[in-house]
C-alpha cells in the first residue's frame, strides 16, 4: 500500500509540474522569448540548446536576445519577438523544432545554428516560403538552389581557401599537417577546399589525419603522425572542444608546432578546465574580434559579459548581426508586422542583395549578399596572445 | 459473428484485434483531424517517424520478446535499409515516375539488404548459446555506422559508382553524388507519406502477428522457453532463431527506408547506439512479446519529447523522469493489483453468463 501511495504521489507531483509549465503561452520566458508590446515581427530559429554543441546554440540565442532587447527598448517602428527551439544539433529534431516555430506563426527565420540541421530544414523554408538568414550554418548546400535562404557566416569552402591563402601569404609554415573530423560536414567541407588551394599555392601537406565523433578523446596517434612527418604547422578545421584536447595532448608529448584554426576554434578560451596558456600563439580566422575597440563591439561585449558572464564568440556576434541586418532590410523594404511570411519573404529576397550592412563581423567595408544567399565579407586573422584574441597583421 | 466473438476471446485473437484496432482508429482519427485542419504542423511532421518507430518496435519485439534474444544493434539494420532505399529511389527517379511505386520498390530493396545483413550476422552467432547476439549486434551497429561514414556512392550516365574510404571515382557532368561519405545524403526526394506509413504498419502487424500465431511462431517461442525441450521434440533451434532474426532485420530495413525518405538529409550518425536503445526502450515499456504494447509505447515516446517542448530547458529531464516513472509503474504491485481486479471482474462476468 505504501509503495502504491508513493507512486501516486510522485505521479501527482509530476502532473503538477507539467500543468504549471504547460500553461505558459507559446512565447514562454524559459525559452528566452521576449515579447514586445503590440505588433512585432516574429523571428524564430532552431538551435542546439542542449547536447554536444549546446555552447553554439546558447551563444546564438544570447547574441540574438541582446540585439532584440536593444531594438525593442529603442521603441522604433520595428519590434521583434524572438523564439528559439532546441534541435540538439540533429536533423530530425530540427525538423520538429521548425514545425513548432511554424505553428507559432514565425514570419522570419534564423534557420539553424549548426550546418547539418540547416541543410535539413532549408528545403522546408523554401517550400513554405519563409525567409531565412542563418547566423552560422556554413555549408554551401544550405543555400544552394534555395532563393530565400541567406547566410551571415562565410561558407566552408570560403574558409578553407582563405586559410590556405593566408598561410601561404604570411609564410606561416612549409610543412603542414591537418587533423580533421570525417563525420562533420563543416570540417570536411573546409578541409577539402583547403587541400585544393594549398596545392595551388604550393603548400606541402605532409600529414592528413582524421577522427570521428566517437574517437574525439584521444589524439595521440594523429599528433604523433604529424610529428613524425615533420609538420611545422598544424591546420585544425574543427570545433574547439577537440581542438583543446589536441593542444593539451601535443603539449604533453612536448610537440610545439604552430596551430592554425578556423571559426570553430573561436571559443577555445572559454573551455572549462583548459589551460589557456597552451593556446598562446594559436592562430585562427574569424569574422569577429571581441577585443576590437570600436564602439559597437565594445558595447556588445560589455552587455554580453554583464548578462551572461563570459566573452562572446563569433556565433553570438553573427546572431546579433542577423537581427540588425533584418532590421535594416525591413526598414529599407518598408515592411510591417502584419504582412504574411510569404510577403515578407518576397520583400526580403528583393532587399537583401541590395543592402550594405555594417555589423560587428566583417571589416570596415560592410557586409553584402549575393543573389544566391552567400555573404561577402572577409575573415580576420587572429592570434591568441596573453589569453586574448589579437588582430594579426 | 459467433466465430468472431470466439476468436476475440482467445488471447491471440484479442491481441491481434487490439493491435489492428489501435492502428486503424489512430489513422482514421488523424485523417479526420488532418482534413479539418486541426493538426499542428509539429504533429503532422511526427506522423511518419511514428509509423517508422512503430515498425521498428514491433520488429524488435519479435527478436527480444518472442525469440528471447537481446539485440542491441537494431538501428544498424535500419541504417542499411535507409541507405539502400535512398540509393534505390534515386536510381529509379528517372525510370519510375509514379512516386508510391518507387517508394514500394525502395522499401522492398531496403528490406532485402537488411535481411542479407541479418543473415550475415545471424548465421554464425545464433548457433551459440548465451548473450553473444547482444554483443555482436552492438558491434554490428557501430560497424555499419562507420562503414556508412566512409561510403561514397554516385550516379551518372554510366551507372552507379562506389567508393570506400575516399571518393575513388569521377562523375560526368550529369552525375550526382548519392551518399557522400560522412556528409551523408542530402537533397533526397521526400517520398514517404502518412498513408504509406500506415499501410506499412498494417503489413508489418499482419505478417508478424500471423508469424507469431503460426506453427513457426510456436516453435520460436518453444526455443525461447526451453532450448533443450525444443531440441528434443525435433525443432531445429538454429533455423528458427535465424528465421525470426532475419524477419526482424528485414522489417527494421523497411522502417529505415520509410524514415529516411521522410527527410531531405540523412547521416549515418542518426542510426547510432542511442537509437537502438531507444527502440529497445519502446519494446521493454510496451511489454516483451506484447505487440500492441510496442505500438503504444513507440507512439507515446516519440510524441512525448516534442510535447514537452513547452517546459523549456527541463524538457529532457522531465522526459527521463516520466520514462522512469512509467517503467516503475509497469513493474509495480499497483499495476498487478489493477490487472487482478480486472481479471476477477471478467471472471465474474463469464460465470454470470454461464450461470444465466
Amino acid at each position: 500500500m505504501k509503495k502504491s501511495l508513493s507512486m501516486l504521489l510522485a505521479g501527482a507531483m509530476l502532473l503538477g509540474t507539467l500543468a504549471g509549465c504547460g500553461g505558459d503561452t507559446a512565447a514562454d520566458s524559459s525559452q528566452g522569448g521576449s515579447t514586445a508590446s503590440g505588433n512585432a515581427f516574429k523571428i524564430g530559429g532552431t538551435a542546439p540548446l542542449t547536447g554536444n554543441v549546446a555552447i553554439y546554440g546558447q551563444a546564438v540565442q544570447n547574441g540574438a536576445q541582446i540585439a532584440v532587447d536593444e531594438i525593442n527598448a529603442e521603441g522604433g517602428d520595428i519590434q521583434f519577438d524572438i523564439r528559439f527551439e532546441d534541435d540538439q544539433g540533429q536533423t530530425d529534431l530540427a525538423t520538429n523544432a521548425y514545425a513548432v516555430l511554424k505553428d507559432w506563426g514565425m514570419q522570419l527565420s534564423l534557420l539553424s545554428v549548426t550546418t547539418k540541421p540547416g541543410e535539413a530544414i532549408a528545403p522546408l523554408h523554401f517550400e513554405d516560403r519563409i525567409f531565412a538568414l542563418t547566423p552560422s550554418a556554413s555549408s554551401t548546400a544550405v543555400v544552394e538552389g534555395k532563393d530565400n535562404v541567406f547566410q551571415m557566416c562565410f561558407t566552408d569552402p570560403n574558409q578553407g581557401t582563405a586559410s590556405a591563402d593566408y598561410i601561404a601569404e604570411q609564410q606561416l609554415g612549409t610543412k603542414i599537417g591537418v587533423i580533421y573530423q570525417t563525420d562533420e560536414v563543416y570540417s570536411v567541407g573546409i578541409y577539402e577546399k583547403f587541400k585544393e588551394e594549398a596545392a595551388a599555392k604550393g603548400l606541402e601537406i605532409v600529414a592528413e589525419e582524421s577522427f570521428t565523433t566517437d574517437t574525439q578523446t584521444d589524439f595521440s596517434v594523429q599528433i604523433n603522425a604529424c610529428r613524425s612527418a615533420g609538420a611545422d604547422l598544424i591546420f585544425l578545421p574543427i570545433y574547439y572542444t577537440p581542438a583543446s584536447l589536441i593542444l593539451t595532448q601535443a603539449n604533453a608529448i612536448g610537440y610545439a608546432p604552430k596551430f592554425f584554426g578556423v571559426d570553430g576554434m573561436d571559443g577555445i578560451l572559454t573551455v572549462q578546465n583548459f589551460d589557456t596558456s597552451l593556446a598562446e600563439g594559436v592562430m585562427l580566422l574569424t569574422p569577429f574580434n571581441a577585443d576590437a575597440t570600436d564602439e559597437k563591439t565594445a558595447n556588445f561585449v560589455n552587455k554580453y559579459r554583464e548578462q551572461f558572464g563570459e566573452t562572446p564568440n563569433q556565433f553570438a556576434a553573427d546572431a546579433y548581426d542577423c537581427i540588425y541586418a533584418y532590421k535594416q532590410a525591413l526598414e529599407t523594404a518598408g515592411c510591417t508586422p502584419d504582412m504574411t511570411a510569404e510577403e515578407l519573404c518576397e520583400a526580403m529576397m528583393a532587399t537583401f542583395p541590395t543592402i550594405t550592412f555594417e555589423g560587428l563581423t566583417g571589416d570596415g567595408e560592410g557586409i553584402t549578399w549575393q543573389q544566391t544567399g552567400e555573404v561577402s565579407k572577409s575573415p580576420k586573422g587572429m592570434v591568441i596572445e596573453n589569453g586574448a584574441y589579437v588582430g594579426m597583421e | 459473428m459467433q466465430k468472431f466473438k470466439q476468436y476475440a476471446r482467445t488471447k491471440a485473437g484479442r491481441d491481434t484485434l487490439i493491435s489492428f484496432g489501435i492502428v486503424i482508429v489512430g489513422f482514421v482519427v488523424m485523417q479526420v483531424l488532418l482534413a479539418m485542419g486541426m493538426v499542428s504542423s509539429l504533429l503532422e511532421g511526427l506522423l511518419i517517424p511514428i509509423c517508422a518507430y512503430i515498425i521498428m518496435a514491433v520488429s524488435l519485439n519479435l527478436t527480444v520478446g518472442i525469440l528471447g534474444e537481446l539485440s542491441l544493434g537494431h538501428a544498424g539494420f535500419m541504417s542499411v535499409g535507409a541507405f539502400a532505399g535512398i540509393v534505390a529511389s534515386t536510381c529509379l527517379s528517372g525510370t519510375v515516375g509514379f512516386a508510391p511505386l518507387r517508394l514500394a520498390i525502395a522499401i522492398v530493396i531496403g528490406a532485402v539488404c537488411a535481411a542479407i545483413a541479418g543473415v550475415i550476422i545471424g548465421v554464425p552467432v545464433l548457433r551459440l548459446k548465451g548473450d553473444y547476439l547482444a554483443i555482436v549486434t552492438l558491434a554490428f551497429g557501430e560497424i555499419i555506422k562507420n562503414i556508412m561514414n566512409v561510403l561514397y556512392v554516385g550516379l551518372d550516365g554510366a551507372g552507379l559508382h562506389f567508393g570506400l574510404l575516399e571518393q575513388g571515382f569521377e562523375l560526368d557532368e550529369e552525375g550526382k553524388m548519392i551518399i557522400n561519405g560522412a556528409m551523408g545524403v542530402s537533397g533526397v526526394e521526400r517520398l514517404s507519406t502518412f498513408v504509406s506509413g500506415f499501410v506499412l504498419v498494417l503489413i508489418t502487424l499482419f505478417l508478424i502477428l500471423n508469424l507469431i500465431n503460426s506453427r513457426a511462431g510456436r516453435a520460436i517461442m518453444a526455443v525461447r522457453d526451453n532450448k533443450i525441450a525444443a531440441d528434443s521434440i525435433g525443432i531445429s533451434i538454429t533455423s528458427y532463431k535465424l528465421l525470426a532474426f532475419v524477419i526482424s532485420a528485414a522489417f527494421a530495413g523497411m522502417a529505415g527506408v520509410l524514415y529516411a525518405l521522410n527527410y531531405t538529409t540523412v547521416t549515418a550518425n542518426r542510426f547510432d547506439f542511442n537509437t537502438s536503445i531507444l527502440v529497445l526502450v519502446f519494446v521493454v515499456l510496451g511489454g516483451l512479446g506484447n505487440i500492441w504494447g510496442s505500438v503504444i509505447a513507440a507512439t507515446l515516446l516519440t510524441v512525448l519529447p516534442e510535447v514537452l517542448r513547452e517546459v523549456g530547458d527541463f524538457r529532457m529531464l522531465i522526459y527521463a523522469i516520466l520514462l522512469i516513472a512509467m517503467m516503475l509503474f509497469n513493474n509495480s504491485p499497483l499495476k498487478q493489483r489493477l490487472l487482478e481486479k480486472r481479471g476477477s471482474k471478467q471472471m465474474e462476468k463469464v460465470s454470470e453468463k454461464e450461470g444465466a
